[in-house]
């Protein structure tokens, strides 16, 4: 196989800039946590890469170590998106504006 | 043959990740993030890394995305379309801090002349992985297990259910 590792980086970088969107752009909490699994993703797709040019295991020993970091991260932050669904009924991100609630 | 299978697989992910953030729907949204998570896992396969496809299959689309499904449809919010962002004039800027910064780290990247270099003729085996991630890494792994230790005890706190009076 023949790609170039330019192009290989170029994907990467969309891939991260288009998590990097929905993070920005959506409202929902559970859009914003998909933004950074793809952002995440993006840093994966990364790791493989170098894993290639440089032929190290490296690259790919750290793509499982970030594997096992965003299951951590997901189970928290859902256990949080439930939590904030039952205070106050919704995951608007813009509805929670009080400190103390 | 690959070679043209990779671009493929990249097109297929960029579109089923465009699609997927600009859905209404969250369960139509991570079902388009499982199709590009999988376009990924191939790639992963074809730049010489068959554990992590696998493990990208298993762990990713299998468990993490299965378990925001899960979320979605115990909340209910399949039916509550929320909005999908402002309007043009909040969602503009965004759009163009995101294609400005896509722009200048496309230019920084070809620039480097490295980037001319093909990938590829490289394969790392399941064992070699294995021996590196237990053996290099072993402290990385132990760390990572006491994480996963306390993310299971922090999801068991915020799942306890509410005092009396928190609750609105």
């Amino acid at each position: 196989m023949i790609v170039p590792f330019g192009h290989v980086m170029a994907m990467a970088m969309a891939l991260f800039v288009l998590g990097l969107t929905c993070v920005l752009l959506r409202r929902q909490i559970l859009m914003i946590l998909i933004g950074v699994e793809i952002m995440l993703n993006a840093a994966s797709l990364v790791f493989v890469a170098a894993s290639n040019r440089w032929q190290q295991a490296d690259g790919q020993v750290f793509v499982i170590v970030l594997m096992a970091i965003t299951a951590a991260e997901v189970a928290v932050a859902l256990a949080m998106v439930v939590y904030l669904w039952r205070r106050r009924r919704t995951l608007v991100a813009d509805d929670f504006n009080r400190m103390h609630g | 043959m690959a070679t043209v299978l990779f671009y493929i697989l990249g097109f297929i992910l960029l579109a089923a990740t465009l699609l997927c953030i600009t859905r209404r729907n969250p369960v139509h949204a991570v079902i388009y993030l499982v199709a590009g998570f999988f376009a990924l896992a191939l790639m992963f396969y074809l730049l010489g890394a068959p554990l992590v496809a696998a493990w990208q299959v298993i762990v990713y689309a299998g468990a993490i995305m299965v378990l925001f499904l899960f979320i979605i449809m115990m909340l209910g919010l399949a039916p509550q379309e929320t909005p999908a962002g402002p309007g043009w004039q909040r969602w503009g800027p965004l759009v163009l801090l995101s294609l400005s910064l896509l722009t200048c780290s496309l230019l920084l990247i070809f620039q480097d002349p490295a980037a001319s270099e093909s990938l590829g003729g490289y394969t790392l085996t399941p064992q070699a992985l294995g021996e590196a991630l237990f053996g290099r890494y072993a402290l990385a792994v132990e760390v990572v297990s006491f994480q996963l230790l306390f993310a299971t005890i922090g999801a068991y706190l915020l799942g306890r259910p509410l005092p009396k009076e928190e609750q609105k």
